[in-house]
């Protein structure tokens, strides 16, 4: 966070101080520094999963948290992410190797209409951190496109994200469509958008309204925590 | 009255005049242009105009609570409050707001529709457009390159628009300058450029509709 960090060579740091300085680079969007952080804790021989929740996940939910507090803005929060996302790029193949705990499965897209994908990608990614696998719908779904998708995948989870309050009503026009199908209790629905609020998400038939990408983490974990709990039970 | 110069109505808005009228519009600081230029060429000397800060178009979250404050404000002091607003990003709560206050509000999603009408505007679908008006033409730096950071971090621009492909201008005004500007917009990000003339659209149907 200061300019003495153009001095700091890495690999001279011991686990700890590179970690700490993981975090930093990470709220300063320092991309190839994340990357060289994470070959760093490789040839140390760490686990990718750990990495990834250590000092990857760790230093996002720092990065989330002044978000949420009003101390970071979305220009900071883009870089983070885009710096995270350099480091998940050389984990991801390693975390599918050492067979990671996988926590659950999400379908995740944009509704029809809409093209905003900034929400939805950092959801997506914070999701992966946290151990989901994410299917990537990308832009624009229509109703078939979320149901091919949870056809194909199975997930556990739908996320549905949109900006524009011209848009949000088409979550609705999906979740009816589940309903309509018979297929609504097959799924965790939960959706996310600025224009969105919790009034919204219950009116809609949703699961849960999820205000930004931790709480989605937070909120899919628990979701998920309640549907072991009930096959347990069951 | 005096038009205040674009960055009073970003920052601060504009107070309504000392003078009470029949009805008070409390608007977006945005439009405060586009409404004095209606109000003065249809001669409506019984409006008057109260405008919010325009830059709340970047945090609607805080539009309602800015609009519920003005109209308990100056309600006391007006036989009509008229919100000139659209639902700008506020998920309809704006318009329930409105309706619990039992004060009426401009139809549509935003600015960018009602210019254009708000028939014409959903007929054309247009998902892949990005739409500035005279106002946020000549304020473009202030609600869109500094907000996003564009102009620290130009590597973000396709991250914010990549999924966009023009961007279109919606003129309430014939003026050659802010059409270059316009143009040059679109090439800041890298955008394909559209002109459409659009007049004050269903902005001056609706205030007609108040006076």
């Amino acid at each position: 966070m200061s300019d003495e960090e153009d001095d700091i060579i890495l690999s001279e740091l011991n686990d700890e101080e590179l970690v700490a300085q993981m975090f930093d680079d990470l709220y300063d969007g320092l991309k190839e520094e994340i990357e060289e952080g994470v070959e760093i804790l490789l040839e140390r021989k760490w686990e990718p999963y750990d990495i990834l929740t250590k000092a990857l996940v760790g230093g996002m939910t720092i990065v989330g948290n002044d978000f949420r507090d009003g101390i970071l803005f979305v220009p900071e929060v883009l870089l983070a992410a885009n710096a995270m996302k350099g480091g998940m790029a050389i984990l991801k193949p390693l975390l599918i190797e050492t067979g990671a705990p996988r926590v659950g499965k999400m379908v995740i897209g944009t509704v029809k209409g809409d093209i905003h994908d900034i929400g939805k990608n950092l959801v997506g990614m914070m999701m992966e951190g946290a151990g989901f696998e994410v299917v990537d719908l990308g832009i624009n779904n229509s109703v078939e496109s979320y149901f091919e998708a949870m056809e194909a995948e199975n997930p556990d989870i739908l996320g549905m994200s949109a900006l524009l309050t011209t848009t949000m009503p088409y979550m609705k026009v999906v979740i009816d469509t589940m309903v309509e199908k018979g297929v609504r209790d097959n799924y965790t629905v939960l959706v996310g958008g600025a224009p969105l609020n919790e009034e919204f998400g219950k009116a809609i038939g949703a699961d849960a309204y999820c205000r930004d990408a931790a709480v989605a983490v937070e909120t899919a974990k628990d979701f998920m925590a309640r549907k072991h709990n009930q096959l347990a039970a069951g | 009255m005096t038009t205040p110069d674009d960055a009073t109505l970003r920052d601060d808005g504009l107070a309504p005049p000392r003078d009470v009228g029949r009805v008070l519009l409390i608007a977006c600081g945005a439009l405060a242009r586009e409404i004095l230029a209606v109000k003065e060429s249809r001669g409506w000397e019984h409006m008057a105009l109260a405008c919010l800060p325009a830059i709340l178009h970047n945090t609607p979250d805080k539009i309602v609570p800015a609009v519920r404050a003005a109209v308990a404000k100056h309600k006391a002091s007006y036989d009509k409050i008229f919100v000139v607003y659209a639902d700008c990003g506020t998920g309809g709560q704006l318009k329930a707001a409105c309706d619990e206050m039992g004060v009426e509000m401009v139809e549509g999603p935003h600015c960018y529709s009602f210019y254009e009408g708000n028939a014409a505007f959903a007929a054309r679908e247009e998902v892949t457009s990005f739409f500035l008006t005279d106002f946020l033409c000549r304020q473009f730096d202030a609600f869109v390159v500094k907000p996003l950071g564009l102009d620290r971090h130009p590597e973000l621009r396709d991250m914010y628009f990549g999924n966009y492909e023009k961007l279109v201008y919606q003129a309430q005004i014939r003026d050659p300058a802010l059409e270059d500007k316009a143009k040059a917009c679109a090439d800041y990000l890298g955008l394909a450029y559209e002109y459409r003339f659009t007049g004050y659209g269903d902005l001056e149907t609706a205030l007609a509709a108040q006076a």
